[in-house]
C-alpha cells in the first residue's frame, strides 16, 4: 500500500488520524509516532450507567479522563410548547411529565406560580397546603430512594438497587391509595388539590413511617461503612462551593460543599416555616457526602410526613372561587366515573346555569391575568423554578422550567476531567440528574 | 407435571417450530431500552416486588448484540430516532420489539415538533403497550403475550409464507380513517 | 398560530379607544404596556363564527413600570443598583429602562448594551451579591414591535435572601444579546438553550451551538411563529387535528 492507513488532518485541535482500513500494526507505528495519544471515548445516549439518555463524550489518555463533555436533548419533549396550547389546569398534566422521579415538586412550583399571577395565594386552603407538603416530602424519599438505587446499580452493587425499588414502592402504594395513579399523577391543581385524601390514608401514613423507620438504616448497614462503597465514593466527584456558586449547582451537590441553602428555609413556600427538621450538609465535597445528605435528608422528610399527619385538619382543598374550582365534586360511581351523582342531577335536571358554567369551565378553562412570576421550590435535586408568563388568556403564554437536574449536570466536566473513567460513573450518578427533567 | 412418565420409552414428538418457539420463548434478553418515565417502571418490573426473573428475562443487556427483545420504553424524540434504529439494527436476529407506553405507541400527549409520533415509524413492533406509564403487571402481560406470539411463530419457508401473507393483508388492510364502526 | 388576527380582522378600527374608561370591564393592567390588541374570541377568522364575540377587541397588557417607593427591600436593592452604576459613570435612566413591581416580585428591564455591567455589579456589589443566576428564559412577543425577544434572568442572593428578576429585550431582525457566562457561568447551558429554542444569539458565549435539538434543525422551535408540529390523529370515520389547529379559546 503507497499511501498510509492513518490519513493525518490538521485541525484547530491537532492532528485528528482518520483510520480507513489498512495493517492495524502500522497505523499504531504510525500513531505511536506522533506521540499523540488522545482517545475520544462516545458513552451513550444508550448506555446502562449513564443514567438515562446522557451521551457523554470523554477524551481520554489511558485511564485518565481529560476531557469531558455532555450531549443532551436525546429526550426533549417540547412540554414547554405544548403547555402554550392547553389551559392553565391541563398545564399540571404536562409539567407532572417533566422530571418524572419529582412528579409533586413540577406540579408544585407550576400552581405555586399560576396561583401567584391569579392573585389567590392567601386563598388556598390550609388543608390543600399540607397534603401538598406531605405528597412534596414522600416525593423527596421516593426520588432519593431512586437516586441509591441506581447510583448503587451503576457502581455494580445490585442488591442496594433491589432495596431501594423496595422501599420506593411503598411510596408508590401510598400514591396510589391517594391519586389513584402511581406515576404523573396531575394530583395538585391550580387553587389546591384533584381531590381530597381517601379514608383509611392516614392510619397508611402512620404504618409507613414505621416501616421507613425501621428500613432506613438497613441503608447504613449496607452502603454507610462498606469499604468498597467508600472507596469508590469518596474524594470523587469533587466540586467545592465557588464552583458550585459559579456554576448555579443547588441541592445535594452545594450542600456537600457546607453550605446550608435549601429555599425551605431560604425562602419558605407553603408553610415550611412551621414545620420542624434540618438541613444536613457535608464540607467533603464529594459523592460520598452527598450520599450521606440524601440519607439524612430522607430522615428529616419522614419527620416532616408525621407532622404533616398531625396538622392534617378536616376542611376543603380548593379555592372557594367557583370561578377557578371545578365545581363537580369528584366521587367515585358505580360506573366507573368521577362525577359525583348529585351533582350530575343537579346540572342535568334543575340548573342549566349550573350545567353552562360546568361545560365552560372545563372546555375553556379560566382567565388568569396578564403578568409573569417566577415561583421556586426545592426539589430533591435543587431549585425547581417555574417561570410562568401569561397574557390574559385561558392559556399560558410562556412557561419556562429551570430544573436543576438541567443546571447541576453542567458540573460533570468540572468533576470528571482529570480522574479515572471509572469515576465518571460515580460523579454523574452523584449529581443525579433525571433526563426528562434536564431535557423537557 | 409427570408428563414425561407417561411418554411411552421417554420421547415426545413435536414440530421442530414448537421445540425451537419454547426454547426462544425461555429465555428473551431485553436490551435496555429505558428513555423516560417507562423507563422507571420497567426497573421496577425487574425489581424485587414484580420480579421479571420469573419469566427469565431479568438479565437486562447493556449491549444490544446480546439481546433479542427490545422494550422502547418511554418518548422518542426526533434527535433519538437514529439512535433508536441503530441498537435495533445492532440486534441479532431473531428480534422482537414492545413499544412500552402511549408515547413510544403513538407519541401520545405529546403531539408535536419533538417527538417521533409512534416507534412505529422507526423500527418494527410486535405488541404495542397502552398506559402512561403502563403499570408493571401491564408490562408482564405483555411479555407474556409476546412469549406466546414467539411460541407460534414460524420457521424457513413457513417462516417466508407467514411474512407474505402479512404484507398482502397489509396491503388490503382499509386505512383507520376509512373504518366504520365502534372505535375497538 | 391562532392568536394572531389575519384577513379583514386588521383593518377594523379599535372601538375600545373611543369609548370611555368605566364601561370597559375590568383589567388588572388597564395602565400597562400593551404587547398586542386580541380579536374574536373562538379562533374562527373566515367567517366561520356565529357565536357573536367576533367583533370583541381587547387589548392585551403587561404590568407597566412602577413609582417609588416598591416597597419591601425593592427600594434598597434599586438604590444600591443605582447608586453602584452612577460609581461607575454610567447614568442608572441609561441603563435601566423600566422599573416593574407587580405580584411582589422586582423587575429590572435592562438595555441591553448594558447589561453585562449591569450584571457584574449585581454580583460583585456587596450590597447587592446576588451569587446565584437562575438562568435564562426566552420570551417571544411577536406583537411587541421592535421588543419582540425577551431573555429573562432570574437572580438569587443567597447572602441577603433576596431575588430579582432582569429582563433584557432584542428586536426580531436583530436578536443579540450580549451573554452573561462571563459572569455567570451556569448560563452556559441556558444560553445555548434559548439560542436553540428562540434564536437570541448570546455575543460573546464561547460555543453558542444547538443543545436540545439536533444541529441540522431547521428554526426555532418555542417561537410564536413555529407551528406546534403536531399532527392529526385518525380514528375510525374521524380526525381529530393536533392541538395548534383545533378551535380554540382566545
Amino acid at each position: 500500500m503507497s499511501t498510509s492507513p492513518a490519513q493525518a488532518r490538521e485541525t484547530t485541535e491537532g492532528p485528528v488520524y482518520t483510520v480507513t482500513g489498512g495493517d492495524w500494526d502500522e497505523v499504531v507505528q504510525s500513531a505511536a509516532k506522533a506521540d499523540d495519544e488522545r482517545i475520544v471515548v462516545n458513552m451513550g445516549p444508550q448506555h446502562p450507567s449513564t443514567h438515562g439518555v446522557l451521551r457523554l463524550i470523554l477524551e481520554i489518555d489511558g485511564e485518565t479522563v481529560t476531557e469531558a463533555r455532555c450531549g443532551i436533548g436525546y429526550l426533549h419533549t417540547g412540554i414547554e410548547k405544548n403547555l402554550e396550547f392547553r389551559t392553565w389546569t391541563q398545564g399540571t398534566t404536562f409539567v407532572t411529565r417533566m422530571d418524572y422521579l419529582t412528579p409533586f415538586f413540577n406540579e408544585t412550583a407550576y400552581c405555586l406560580g399560576v396561583e401567584r399571577l391569579l392573585g389567590i395565594e392567601d386563598q388556598i386552603p390550609d388543608r390543600a397546603t399540607v397534603i401538598r407538603v406531605l405528597l412534596m416530602e414522600l416525593n423527596r424519599l421516593s426520588s432519593h430512594l431512586v437516586c441509591i438505587a441506581t447510583g448503587g446499580m451503576e457502581l455494580g452493587a445490585t442488591t442496594i438497587m433491589i432495596y431501594g425499588f423496595r422501599d420506593r414502592e411503598l411510596i408508590l402504594d401510598l400514591y396510589e391509595l391517594i391519586t389513584g395513579l402511581r406515576m404523573n399523577h396531575a394530583f395538585i391543581r391550580p387553587g389546591g388539590l384533584a381531590q381530597d385524601l381517601p379514608a383509611g390514608t392516614v392510619d397508611r401514613l402512620r404504618d409507613f413511617v414505621k416501616t421507613m423507620r425501621k428500613n432506613l438504616p438497613e441503608y447504613d448497614k449496607l452502603a454507610t461503612g462498606n469499604p468498597i462503597f467508600k472507596a469508590r465514593m469518596q474524594d470523587i466527584g469533587y466540586l467545592d462551593l465557588t464552583g458550585c456558586m459559579a456554576l448555579g449547582a443547588t441541592g445535594p451537590i452545594l450542600r456537600s460543599a457546607g453550605l446550608a441553602h435549601d429555599l425551605r428555609k431560604t425562602d419558605p413556600y407553603c408553610g415550611y416555616e412551621e414545620y420542624d427538621f434540618e438541613i444536613p450538609t457535608a464540607d467533603t465535597c464529594d459523592a460520598y457526602g452527598r450520599f450521606l445528605i440524601r440519607l439524612e435528608e430522607m430522615r428529616q422528610s419522614l419527620r416532616i410526613v408525621e407532622q404533616c399527619i398531625d396538622r392534617l385538619e378536616p376542611g376543603p382543598v380548593m379555592v372557594g372561587d367557583k370561578k377557578i374550582a371545578w365545581p363537580a365534586q369528584l366521587a367515585l360511581g358505580p360506573d366507573g366515573l368521577g362525577n359525583s351523582l348529585d351533582h350530575i342531577k343537579k346540572i342535568m335536571g334543575t340548573s342549566m346555569e349550573a350545567l353552562i358554567h360546568h361545560f365552560k369551565l372545563v372546555t375553556e378553562g379560566f382567565r388568569v391575568p396578564a403578568g409573569q412570576v417566577y415561583a421556586a421550590v426545592e426539589s430533591p435535586k435543587g431549585e425547581l423554578g417555574a417561570h410562568i408568563g401569561s397574557d390574559g388568556g385561558t392559556r399560558p403564554f410562556r412557561v419556562h422550567f429551570r430544573d436543576p437536574s438541567f443546571t447541576n449536570l453542567q458540573a460533570m466536566a468540572a468533576m470528571c476531567e482529570g480522574g479515572q473513567v471509572a469515576d465518571v460513573i460515580v460523579a454523574v450518578a452523584s449529581i443525579d440528574p433525571v433526563m426528562g427533567g434536564v431535557d423537557r | 407435571m409427570g408428563l414425561e412418565e407417561k411418554l411411552p420409552s421417554g420421547f415426545l414428538l413435536t414440530t421442530v417450530e414448537q421445540a425451537s418457539g419454547w426454547v426462544r420463548k425461555a429465555s428473551v434478553f431485553p436490551a435496555t431500552f429505558g428513555l423516560a418515565c417507562c423507563a422507571i417502571e420497567m426497573m421496577t418490573t425487574g425489581a424485587g416486588r414484580y420480579d421479571l426473573a420469573r419469566f427469565g428475562m431479568e438479565v437486562f443487556r447493556g449491549s444490544p448484540r446480546q439481546a433479542d427483545l427490545m422494550i422502547v420504553a418511554g418518548r422518542v424524540s426526533q434527535k433519538m430516532a437514529p439512535v433508536l434504529r441503530q441498537v435495533y439494527d445492532q440486534m441479532p436476529n431473531p428480534k422482537w420489539v414492545i413499544s412500552m407506553g402511549v408515547c413510544a405507541s403513538s407519541g401520545g400527549m405529546f403531539n408535536n415538533y419533538a417527538i417521533v409520533q409512534g416507534v412505529d415509524h422507526i423500527v418494527p413492533v410486535d405488541i404495542y403497550l397502552p398506559g402512561c406509564p403502563p403499570r408493571p403487571e401491564m408490562l408482564m402481560d405483555a411479555i407474556l403475550k409476546l412469549h406466546q406470539k414467539i411460541q407460534s411463530s414460524k420457521l424457513g419457508v413457513n417462516a417466508e409464507e407467514a411474512a407474505r401473507e402479512a404484507e398482502e393483508a397489509a396491503l388490503k388492510a382499509l386505512p383507520t380513517i376509512e373504518m366504520k364502526g365502534l372505535l375497538r | 398560530m391562532t392568536d394572531q388576527p389575519k384577513g379583514g380582522a386588521q383593518d377594523r378600527p379599535n372601538p375600545e379607544k373611543e369609548l370611555s374608561e368605566q364601561n370597559l370591564p375590568g383589567q388588572r393592567c388597564y395602565h400597562g404596556e400593551e404587547i398586542r390588541v386580541q380579536r374574536g374570541m373562538f379562533g374562527a377568522e373566515n367567517g366561520g363564527d356565529t357565536s357573536g364575540y367576533g367583533g370583541l377587541v381587547r387589548s392585551v397588557r403587561l404590568p407597566g413600570p412602577a413609582s417609588r417607593p416598591y416597597g419591601g427591600y425593592f427600594d434598597e436593592v434599586a438604590d444600591e443598583l443605582e447608586g453602584a452604576l452612577e460609581e461607575q459613570g454610567l447614568i442608572p435612566e441609561n441603563a435601566i429602562e423600566k422599573t416593574v413591581v407587580d405580584r411582589g416580585e422586582l423587575t429590572f428591564h435592562i438595555e441591553r448594551e448594558h447589561l453585562l455591567q449591569v450584571a457584574r455589579t449585581l454580583r460583585d456589589d456587596p450590597a447587592l451579591r446576588f451569587e446565584l443566576c437562575t438562568g435564562v428564559s426566552g420570551v417571544h412577543y411577536p406583537e411587541d414591535k421592535g421588543r419582540e425577544l425577551h431573555a429573562v434572568y432570574h437572580l438569587r442572593s443567597l447572602t441577603h435572601g433576596r431575588l430579582i428578576r432582569v429582563e433584557v429585550s432584542a428586536p426580531d431582525r436583530d436578536p443579540h444579546i450580549p451573554s452573561l457566562v462571563a459572569v455567570y457561568p451556569t448560563n452556559d447551558w441556558h444560553e445555548r438553550e434559548t439560542y436553540d429554542f428562540f434564536g437570541l444569539v448570546f455575543d460573546g458565549h464561547p460555543a453558542l451551538t444547538r443543545i436540545m435539538m439536533p444541529d441540522d434543525w431547521q428554526g426555532f422551535p418555542q417561537r410564536k411563529d413555529y407551528p406546534l408540529g403536531g399532527i392529526a390523529v385518525e380514528y375510525k370515520g374521524a380526525q381529530i387535528p393536533a392541538p395548534d389547529q383545533r378551535r380554540s379559546y382566545s
